[in-house]
């Protein structure tokens, strides 16, 4: 059951929100990724830029600093060559005590048409999609919830892979190459909201999706999770064509939930004697920013199966498709759960 | 010439059965039971034939937020809303700021409620400053005529804590009312531990954390002989415990918040803070026991937990809203509901009336200070506190339109069945028809 949208997918993210990627059907997926394919082409070229959304604001506005996923982002709206207004949350009446909601309605009259939001709290981004219904607004992440660009940007760097493996392309593929793919997502999955994107990103494309982690670090409950548990690393990485790396979240108290990290990266870390093992055809991700050393071993990270700088960079055509979607896809459709 | 009320034809709710019959009141308490007989000049007569007369309604668990917090609801304003509600008496939770944890802050809220449109008991804080730590003077406050102690917002915490209240408590003929949650496993959560919470990515509060302490203060109190009693319990295996620990004959009883019987943790899947309250809505199988545990009498009470928050601080990001939901003004109707097809009238007023006035020592047979009694049977004698129900009156919730000075009701919009029409407190009639007299 679809608990977040009571099971109303959303089929086509033109014209609307990206909140969440658990509500997103296989071909909303899918049209991100092809659409982010056509984008590629343009991060090659000598100038860097299309006019599709000239004339749009999109406003960033980070509750919780990450210049990864805010550069993309506004890297991304810029080769649209729409105009960015960057809220620096230091310096602004947020720290006057000025409510998310205000803050809102603010950015609503100065004439913004989307917002891209990073919050540390799980439903913000809900909570100003509510609040401002005429906006469009994407999610960067919030809270322990969902990451949904980072999400789709990874399924998009593995098709990126496994077409080129293949000998065709991204969207002659299709969704083709997720079907009998099996996704491992390994580490502080508790905490991850990349994992809980990934998670659903994957399942949607077809892919078999297992988790694995020390207890303290799985979800309380997966029950509605499109995912199994795997109890012991060495054989879920015998068992996985994909293995998605996740960064310990100390500054969620992931430390305190394991005995120590060093027992962590016995148990659960990606290291070169595991890597030796892993079968010739498997791909490694992860998010960033990595703890060398801790969840992934520094000589793996920047081993030939690594996917990880490919990830950043697809990070930029990703968000483009999203925006390009979200302002330009389609007349604005309302997202509203009233 | 007369000033008599005369309630006419109505459905008289007792502890054992119903009858037909008027009531006439005079002078604050009840002069005729039966057949009254005719009006005469300057009575006031009103036909409640097909409504249910029954004493009024208690509230164990009301939060009036004075002092300190006066922008989102004040004793007269709580007060106004209980009257709307069916309520003739309610009892003032203690965790103002500052707390009710001593006899100036108590009788403060004793002298501002006894200017109330109904009766406001206190319950006053078992540790000084519900810091957990060192008791209250519980015996000056039970002299002042406070009769339930808590620290409700939290629990006690240790368990040594616990049992020195208790054991000081027993001999007091006073009750020590528990919020049952274990912070060590509760902290930080913000919604029910489950399914639900992961995939939301929502810090849990588990329903352990609520049935340890459950457990924990029922040994407490087979140990003390002290009476405890259970304030919204919300999980089905809470409910088991009580249930077993009553089968013992064991000083236990327990209430039940009405959003924990119509609400699940469903209706928090978009984040909306008006859902979030401590303890946090369970499952539907929570809900499902816990209404079918209203029938059986293993719930003594229905109480509100009415907590009023002002509007910027529920228009918050989830995690930083504040916990609780308003409760006086629908609770009757979601009551009735809740009770099924036929509703059981002696039930219904077992569960809002006589139950929490036995529990709050509000009835006649009770040593009261500077209260009138409530819960009682109707008979010829007792203090005039009465509701009128109309189980056929149906009206929709509309929030800006609540005598609360808050809005954070969960129901905005929904219908509802069934209403208190009149509320007479001491023989007067102070609310009829959803309007304040």
């Amino acid at each position: 059951m679809d608990w977040e949208t009571g099971g109303e997918m959303i089929s086509s993210i033109a014209g609307g929100n990206l909140l969440n990627i658990d509500d997103l059907t296989r071909e909303a997926i899918i049209e991100v990724l092809d659409t982010a394919e056509s984008f590629l082409e343009v991060s090659t070229r000598a100038i860097k830029k299309v006019p599709t959304l000239k004339g749009r604001v999109v406003a960033s506005l980070f509750y919780e600093e990450s210049t990864r996923t805010r550069l993309s982002f506004e890297t991304a709206a810029k080769r649209l060559s729409a105009d960015v207004i960057s809220l620096a949350v230091a310096a602004s009446s947020v720290k006057k005590g000025e409510s998310l909601r205000d803050t809102a309605s603010t950015i609503e009259a100065l004439g913004v048409d989307a917002v891209v939001i990073r919050h540390q709290s799980s439903g913000a981004p809900h909570h100003v999609a509510a609040a401002l219904p005429g906006i469009r607004i994407i999610n960067a992440g919030d809270g322990q919830h969902q990451h949904p660009t980072q999400g789709l940007l990874d399924v998009f760097t593995l098709r990126q892979a496994l077409s080129s493996r293949a000998g065709t392309t991204g969207s002659e593929s299709g969704a083709e190459l997720f079907k009998n793919l099996k996704v491992l997502i390994v580490g502080d999955i508790r905490h991850s909201r990349v994992a809980r994107s990934d998670a659903w990103a994957y399942a949607t494309l077809g892919s078999t999706v297992r988790i694995c982690a020390p207890g303290t670090l799985l979800p309380d409950d997966v029950s509605t999770w499109p995912v199994e548990v795997m109890k012991n690393f060495d054989e879920a990485l015998e068992w996985a064509d994909v293995v998605g790396l996740l960064r310990l979240q100390n500054e969620r108290g992931s430390g305190t939930l394991v005995p120590s990290l060093a027992e962590f990266t016995r148990s659960h870390g990606l290291t070169q004697e595991r890597h030796r093992r892993l079968a010739p055809h498997v791909l490694i991700t992860h998010p960033g920013p990595m703890n060398r050393g801790v969840e992934i071993d520094s000589l793996v990270a920047d081993a030939g199966n690594a996917l990880i700088s490919q990830q950043v960079a697809n990070g930029v055509p990703v968000r483009m498709a999203v925006l390009y979607l979200a302002l330009a896809g389609g007349e604005p459709k309302g997202y509203s759960h009233e | 010439m007369s000033n008599d009320i005369i309630l006419r034809n109505g459905t008289l709710v007792g502890s054992e059965g119903t009858t037909k019959g008027d009531l006439r009141i005079r002078g604050g308490r009840i002069v005729g039971r039966g057949d009254v007989g005719a009006s005469s000049d300057g009575d006031q007569e009103f036909d409640v034939s097909g409504c249910l007369v029954g004493p009024g309604f208690v509230d164990l668990h009301t939060h009036l937020r004075e002092p300190g917090r006066e922008e989102a609801e004040t004793i007269a304003s709580g007060a106004m809303a209980a009257a709307l509600g069916g309520f003739t008496a309610i009892v003032a939770m203690p965790n103002t700021e500052p707390a009710l944890d001593n006899v100036i802050t108590v009788s403060y809220v004793l002298a501002k409620g006894a200017e109330a449109v109904v009766d406001v008991a206190v319950a006053a804080a078992i540790t000084v400053g519900r810091a957990g730590e060192h008791l209250t003077a519980m015996s000056d406050l039970a002299a002042l005529g406070v009769r339930l102690f808590t620290d409700d917002g939290s629990g006690v915490q240790s368990a040594a804590v616990m049992r020195r209240a208790m054991s000081y408590a027993a001999p007091l003929g006073i009750t020590l009312a528990q919020h049952c949650e274990d912070e060590s496993l509760a902290a930080g959560g913000v919604m029910n531990e489950g399914a639900l919470s992961s995939q939301l990515g929502l810090a849990g509060r588990p329903a352990v954390a609520e049935e340890l302490m459950v457990m924990r203060d029922i040994e407490l109190s087979r140990l003390t002989k002290c009476p405890v009693h259970f304030l919204h319990l919300s999980t089905a295996r809470s409910v088991a415990l009580v249930a077993a620990a009553k089968a013992e004959g064991l000083l236990v009883t327990c209430e039940i918040a009405p959003h924990h019987f119509t609400l699940d943790e469903s209706s928090l899947a978009h984040y909306d803070t008006q859902f979030k309250v401590h303890p946090p809505l369970r499952t539907a199988s929570d809900v499902a026991a816990l209404r079918s545990a209203m029938t059986t009498g293993i719930i003594d009470a229905v109480a509100t937990d009415h907590a009023p928050h002002a509007s910027e601080l529920k228009d918050l990001p989830f995690d930083q809203a504040p916990a609780g939901m308003l409760g006086l003004e629908q609770v009757a109707s979601l009551t009735w509901e809740a009770l099924g097809e036929n509703p059981d009238p002696v039930r219904f007023f077992a569960l809002l009336s006589r139950g929490p006035a036995r529990i709050a020592q509000l009835r006649d047979e009770d040593s009261r200070v500077g209260l009138s009694a409530h819960g009682g049977e109707l008979t010829v004698g007792d203090d005039a506190n009465i509701v009128v129900f109309d189980p056929r009156m149906s009206y929709v919730v509309d929030r800006a339109a609540l005598a609360s000075r808050a809005h954070n009701t969960p129901y905005h919009g929904r219908a509802m069945h069934g209403r208190a029409v009149m509320t007479l407190v001491r023989g007067t009639l102070v609310a009829r028809n959803g309007e304040l007299q």
